[in-house]
């Protein structure tokens, strides 16, 4: 039998992986994707683990390196328990943000497991991570693991200077708000001494200009002083959504120590912010990727039909969407939606329909790898589906929306897939992945800085929807940060005050 | 270009120290769900690994959320066969409208379980009946070992290495490589060779290493476990209507703290159950806990018959006998004197040690049988009235001080 393997012949047969294979699927992996497709990755670092190590991965959301707290313990606990009664099965990979990419796989893994891994994650999510707008703006990917390592380094000596009671007591506060510690839009940078010397000197310069002895002379209104004068003792000027940062810049207790805490948690939601807004995108990138990557493969004979259908059998578990009357439903499979809505674009644009030239006349007949492209680089999940969901998709899918209002008696079916429902669907199902629709909208929005020390938040109630029992214990939490009373509104959409809800301190 | 890099062989517990803050953290309720397996398990069993349960909603964390119920919302789910627009759906019981993707991941169980591992569960049940941290040790440690030798090992560390088999090794690797060198330089200088070829096969020779690795030995030691001996413990106790189930939980805390003690101290334990009422049975361990028989109160028939079995089965030449006995201290007429007196007399000379604890109705009075016990003289003999779980130790306080150190 000759083993000899050609440039394009076969690189393996059989289930053994071995470090020199896993090198030769890469580089061919590699060709493919960068040399055919042209997709721009980070390098990557490919990691080979134990599923006991897959177990730890997944307590600390993926990162390699965290600050040891409770939470992880029990996320930890919870993982092994489902594993070792059989009921959860581990990933195959994890994969994580960063420059070089890492990418965890796992040793138990077949050959051609490990080939679809590898195309999935080393080239797939990473291109995502390094392209999507997203990530190019919240997250920096080249300083996320030493930013981890100076966390964890801070954590733990903290817990030794103040005993890691206190430091617990912190964390779990600060994890409580997490959700609400996030930017949204970017920050101005701040001036630098000489930008803002500059600027004074600008302003004295037009003020000398402008001067004139007569508009001392003229009289004052009353009441624009008075209103300004209020404007001018509200603090913050403009509400602030972002707790966490409120909270470390003042927080009126806080010790320097504590401070550093609530900004490691600031960062750490941060850099999760992302992930969590562009689930079907990110899994329906990588997963279109795998898939294409490896039938690519499998026309230049690199690998086997009986690889081929290894991996597609568990290309098709992972992409499989169940109706929402079949067991196992657990709404819509981000995999399935996003490999769906992915190869959808590439069919819309190498064969459209007269009802997609109708629907997306920029992109029908387009170059699928420019349009996939820019879709990847520019979207969001909730503007990605708002933007490229087809009506042929919502058909096959068998979507359909139902309406639960307060009101009703019953739930009303609201929209299906049909001709008078797409549109409709296709903006309730986008509103669906809006992190801002799923979250509650709570805003500081004033802090007593002259008076009792009170803190002020707002809840404005979207479409009638009340908070969460817990929200009460949050509020503890926050009160244990800020050190003084504070206290939540909640008022109805049109800002009208419906109740308020106190913790004091 | 990829680097591939092969963890497996890194830490695998990384999640030990978040688990132990856990474990720490609810130590509480994880103490409560103890409790329970505790009073569901045998009294040999109790030293395993354990399945505990912990509601979810106290290990929750909270954060700001949309409540499940009220307001006005659209879910979009897939699979849609017979639906039409403006179908109406009877809203399912339960509350909220049939969650889509946001359900997912929420545990739905009201219990979060998980197992414990042997130590950690010995662990809790220890610092339940508050043990001292010795006593901990003494009672944690599995088993004691000796170190025994065993020959002689091709591998171990430099301070184990035998010099004189080393050498022995040496010497004849030397002798059985350098024999044909030898023999060559005999037929040599037999035949008169050349002086250089002479000089060069001395040479060989002489170079050959005197030490080489595949020489050393080293002393080879293997653990044993300590050879140990047989006990029997007697578990005596009152089972009358006025013996509650609290009391007997403190009794099975008793019961198990002596048996692990013992366990540790001798290789083979034997437990023998006797209850009574105003007669002796010899029964096994779960009707002696949980099964309720009602009648008067005679002490001294248990301790009769653990005398008849000891003496019929457990000689006290080949078998460590230990009594304990509970009860809750009532006894009438003639019988605490003459259980006291059957004691002293005929089992304490038989036994290693005997514990008597009581649990009374209320600490005060002093019972007809503590009042005849109190007057035993006798070191192997402890008594204590207990009320409370963190009180059992200290009757067994003797004991352990006297045998922990030995």
């Amino acid at each position: 039998m000759s083993i000899s393997k050609l440039d394009g012949g076969l690189i393996s047969t059989g289930a053994e992986w071995t470090f020199e294979l896993l090198e030769r699927y890469d580089h061919a992996i590699h060709d493919i994707a960068a040399n055919e497709f042209g997709l721009d990755t980070y390098p990557n670092q490919i990691e080979i683990i134990a599923s006991e190590q897959m177990l730890d991965a997944y307590a600390s959301a993926g990162l390699p390196i965290g600050y040891p707290h409770w939470s992880y313990g029990k996320e930890f606990i919870r993982n092994e328990q489902a594993y070792r009664k059989g009921a959860r099965g581990l990933a195959y990979e994890i994969v994580i943000n960063s420059d070089p990419c890492i990418s965890y796989l796992m040793e138990e893994n077949t050959m051609a497991m490990q080939a679809l891994v590898i195309a999935h994650a080393c080239y797939g999510h990473n291109s995502f991570f390094k392209g999507n707008y997203l990530f190019r703006q919240w997250t920096s990917a080249d300083a996320i693991i030493d930013y981890m390592v100076f966390a964890r380094n801070y954590v733990m000596h903290c817990e030794e200077t103040y005993g890691s009671e206190r430091v617990e007591e912190v964390l779990d506060s600060c994890h409580a708000l997490m959700s609400h510690g996030v930017d949204r839009y970017r920050h101005p940078t701040p001036l630098s001494v000489a930008e803002e010397r500059d600027r004074q000197r600008e302003r004295e310069e037009y003020a000398w200009r402008q001067y004139d002895e007569i508009w001392r002379t003229l009289p004052t209104r009353v009441g624009a002083a008075t209103s300004q004068k209020a404007a001018a003792g509200r603090f913050p000027a403009e509400p602030q959504e972002n707790l966490l940062y409120f909270i470390e810049k003042y927080a009126p207790k806080l010790e320097p120590w504590q401070r550093e805490l609530v900004r490691i948690v600031r960062k750490t939601a941060q850099y999760f912010y992302p992930q969590s807004q562009t689930k079907v995108m990110n899994e329906g990138w990588a997963t279109f990727w795998h898939y294409t990557l490896l039938q690519r493969m499998f026309d230049k004979s690199q690998v086997d039909s009986g690889f081929m259908i290894e991996a597609l059998a568990s290309h098709t578990n992972v992409t499989m969407q169940r109706g929402f009357d079949q067991r196992g439903y657990g709404g819509l499979n981000p995999y399935a939606l996003g490999f769906a809505m992915m190869c959808d674009i590439r069919r819309i644009c190498e064969a459209p329909t007269q009802e997609d030239r109708d629907w997306f006349p920029e992109i029908a007949g387009g170059d699928w790898q420019k349009v996939l492209d820019f879709a990847m680089r520019n979207y969001k999940d909730e503007s990605f589906i708002g933007q490229f969901l087809s009506p042929r998709l919502m058909r096959e899918f068998h979507l359909f929306a139902v309406a639960d209002h307060e009101d009703d008696d019953d739930l009303v079916v609201d929209s299906i897939h049909n001709e008078h429902g797409f549109r409709r669907l296709r903006r309730l199902l986008a509103t669906q992945y809006n992190r801002d629709q799923l979250l509650p909208d709570i805003q500081v929005t004033q802090y007593e800085r002259s008076g009792d020390r009170s803190l002020t938040l707002r809840h404005q109630r979207s479409r009638k929807r009340p908070l969460a029992e817990e929200a009460n214990e949050v509020l503890r939490h926050l009160a244990r940060l800020w050190g003084f009373t504070v206290r939540l509104e909640t008022s109805d959409e049109n800002g009208r005050l419906e109740s308020v809800c106190e913790v004091r301190n | 270009m990829s680097i591939i890099i092969d963890r497996r062989l890194n830490d695998r517990n990384k999640n030990a120290v978040n688990r132990q803050r856990f474990l720490r953290r609810y130590k509480e309720q994880i103490r409560k769900s103890v409790t329970d397996v505790v009073a569901r398990r045998s009294i040999t069993d109790m030293e395993q690994s354990g399945v505990v349960n912990i509601p979810v909603k106290d290990i929750s964390e909270p954060s700001f959320q949309h409540g499940g119920n009220g307001g006005d919302r659209e879910y979009v789910n897939a699979g849609n066969r017979e639906f039409n627009t403006g179908d109406k759906i009877p809203r399912p019981t339960g509350g909220s409208g049939k969650g889509s993707g946001e359900g997912e991941g929420g545990d739905s169980e009201d219990n979060f379980s998980f197992a414990l591992s042997r130590e950690e569960f010995m662990s809790l049940f220890f610092d339940d009946l508050e043990l001292p941290h010795l006593v901990r040790n003494a009672l944690g440690e599995t088993r004691d070992f000796k170190w025994r030798r065993a020959g002689y090992t091709p591998s171990g560390v430099p301070a184990n290495l035998s010099v004189s088999r080393s050498l022995r090794n040496s010497m004849a690797r030397r002798i059985a490589i350098g024999a044909p060198l030898r023999r060559q330089l005999l037929e040599l200088e037999a035949a008169q060779a050349a002086a250089e070829e002479i000089e060069a096969m001395r040479g060989r020779i002489a170079r050959i290493p005197f030490v080489e690795e595949v020489d050393l030995r080293y002393r080879h030691r293997v653990k044993e476990p300590q050879p140990i001996s047989r006990a029997v413990m007697f578990c005596l106790m009152d089972v009358s209507a006025s013996m509650t189930e609290d009391k007997k939980d403190l009794a099975k805390r008793f019961f198990t703290l002596l048996y692990l003690f013992l366990s540790r101290k001798y290789e083979k334990v034997e437990l023998i159950f006797i209850r009574h009422t105003d007669d002796a049975q010899e029964v096994d361990e779960d009707t002696f806990f949980h099964d309720t028989k009602s009648g008067g109160t005679v002490v001294l028939s248990a301790l009769k018959l653990m005398q008849e079995i000891a003496v019929a089965r457990y000689p006290s030449d080949s078998w460590n006998i230990y009594g304990a006995q509970v009860s809750d201290g009532d006894a009438f007429g003639a019988d605490p004197e003459k259980s006291r007196a059957c004691l002293v007399e005929q089992l304490l000379p038989l036994s290693r040690y005997f514990a008597y604890i009581e649990v009374p109705d209320q600490a005060d009075r002093p019972s007809p049988l503590t009042h005849a016990y109190q007057r035993i003289d006798s070191d192997r003999f402890a008594m204590k009235s207990v009320m409370a779980r963190n009180e059992v130790y200290p009757v067994l306080r003797e004991l352990f001080k006297r045998e922990a150190t030995v």
